[in-house]
């Protein structure tokens, strides 16, 4: 049961590629393909990093624990979707023009938000197995982990930025990731005060 | 009186006289007929095109690509809405006023502006700000005879557009993030050149809505944003007239907006461009090609800085 589950959930993380992969079958893929493929599979590591940040808050508020089982595959999908992005980005667009490559880092900033965003989830993807669990210790393993903050935070910012007027769907993804984030101070916060209040409680005479 | 006054008969009233003249390719055609004695929907055939020294003769792009991937944000933002979201769009009735430091301003109908000049097809290369580009058998004539027949006074420096806009044809207009209606202009020269373009069709037949339907602008050597689309106000003044673009993001989109590999959008290269249908990115021409005739209108002035 727990298997099949997982199975499920693999399947699901693929239809996207799938999707993909049928409607260039079709040749329908918009008269401009490449921008295509370069937006659909930007959008989908956009969403599975949203989806991936929401396991911890959605868990918690509605007592779904097991919801974790999920966490290491829903990032795992967003480093596999951004690599294509990546992949058609220096492939499709660039055709592997290094030296083009390296001036659109430098000089555009949303190339360069875009590429801290996926350098950003490259040591999570790496350590995302139990051996690697094990040789950092839970705590430095959580720590780095904390990367795919900035991963997320740097993909909005890479989409605003290279939108032309029509800002409604960064924000949007700006949004739940400011929640997702907002949640987690909260959290941290809140840990910490409540210590705290103990402890002067302890102290009053 | 018995005898009433003739009705004006439109042009689009007469059958042509390719139809009457042959009886069996006039019966196939009659639904198409019907259709353009009903003023001109869109799809309607033209007879008796000219051609055009301008054609280029680079391989068109397919009336599918053309008619399926557009920028106009009336109809949403994303390149394949406007296709979906302006079939039911209302181009009849139809009237272009022509205003501003004129002698003979007025108000055309589109069946007055169609029967203005003679109609020719155009070959033009169209390349958009965002580095893709395509090839277009436009239809329609010089701006510069609508422009004539007006008269401009000594005054006359400039020609500012404005584009239809009505929120409840255009729902989607008010996400669209720019302030409509989208408004642009052109310097007088410019507007005169006989490559600027009064466009009423593609490939023969008479505009689809998501392509400007039923009369826009088409400037080739300049990006696509400022060929405006389905025209109602042609203003001709003294200064330099608002451009949304330019309203909505000035170091970004500038009045002049020419063509120029050399001068980058701040967030991307215009040294290239993706011609669609193709898989490998080529050069961007300057002026996208048209140098010849358009580069001595910039001469001393730094692209640079009026970009």
């Amino acid at each position: 049961m727990r298997r099949a589950s997982k199975v499920f959930a693999f399947l699901l993380g693929l239809t996207p590629l799938f999707w993909l992969a049928w409607r260039a079958y079709k040749a329908d893929l918009t008269a401009n393909p490449i921008e295509y493929i370069t937006h659909f599979t930007g959008d989908w590591t956009l969403r599975l990093i949203v989806i991936t940040l929401a396991i911890t808050p959605v868990r918690k508020l509605l007592n779904l624990p097991e919801l974790i089982r999920y966490r290491r595959m829903a990032g795992l999908f967003a480093f596999f979707y951004g690599t294509l992005h990546f992949l058609t980005y220096i492939w499709l667009d660039k055709f592997f023009d290094i030296h083009e490559i390296a001036k659109d880092v430098v000089k555009r900033p949303f190339i360069t938000a875009g590429f801290v965003a996926f350098v950003a989830m490259l040591p999570l993807a790496i350590t995302s197995t139990a051996g690697w669990i094990r040789r950092l210790g839970g705590k430095r393993w959580q720590k780095l982990h904390r990367l795919v903050y900035l991963s997320a935070i740097a993909g909005v910012v890479h989409y605003y930025w290279l939108v032309k007027s029509d800002i409604r769907l960064p924000v949007l993804y700006g949004v739940l990731v400011a929640l997702e984030l907002a949640y987690r101070v909260g959290i941290k916060v809140s840990g910490q005060v409540a210590p705290r209040v103990l402890r002067q409680g302890h102290g009053a005479r | 009186m018995l005898i009433k006054k003739a009705a004006d008969i439109r042009y689009s009233e007469i059958t042509p006289k390719r139809l009457y003249l042959d009886r069996r390719r006039f019966l196939a055609g009659v639904p198409g007929a019907f259709l353009a004695a009903k003023a001109f929907a869109a799809g309607t055939k033209f007879q008796n095109l000219a051609k055009s020294p301008f054609s280029t003769t680079e391989k068109e792009n397919s009336y599918n690509d053309i008619t399926h991937y557009n920028n106009y944000y009336e109809f949403g933002t994303d390149k394949g809405q406007p296709a979906e979201n302006a079939k039911n769009f209302k181009t009849s009735p139809w009237q272009v006023s022509v205003e501003g430091d004129v002698a003979k301003p007025g108000k055309y109908s589109i069946e007055d502006l169609m029967a203005l000049a003679p109609m020719e097809e155009r070959i033009y290369r169209h390349r958009c700000v965002e580095a893709w580009s395509i090839v277009v058998p436009w239809v329609g004539y010089s701006l510069s005879a609508l422009l004539k027949k007006v008269e401009p006074t000594p005054k006359a420096k400039f020609v500012a557009f404005e584009t239809f806009y009505k929120p409840s044809q255009m729902p989607l207009g008010r996400s669209a993030g720019i302030d409509l209606p989208y408004v642009d202009g052109l310097r007088l020269d410019e507007a005169m050149h006989p490559l600027t373009m009064l466009t009423f069709g593609l490939y023969g037949e008479t505009l689809p809505p998501q392509n400007g339907a039923p009369v826009r602008l088409t400037v080739p050597w300049k990006y696509g944003f400022k060929s405006v689309k389905s025209i109602v106000k042609i203003k001709v003044v003294s200064s330099q007239p608002p451009c949304t673009w330019n309203i909505t993001n000035p170091s970004e989109y500038g009045f002049y907006s020419n063509v120029n590999p050399k001068v980058d959008h701040p967030r991307w290269s215009q040294a290239s461009e993706r011609r669609l249908g193709e898989f490998f990115k080529r050069p961007t021409l300057m002026f996208n090609g048209y140098g010849d005739q358009v580069a001595g209108m910039y001469t001393g002035m730094d692209l640079k800085k009026y970009f």
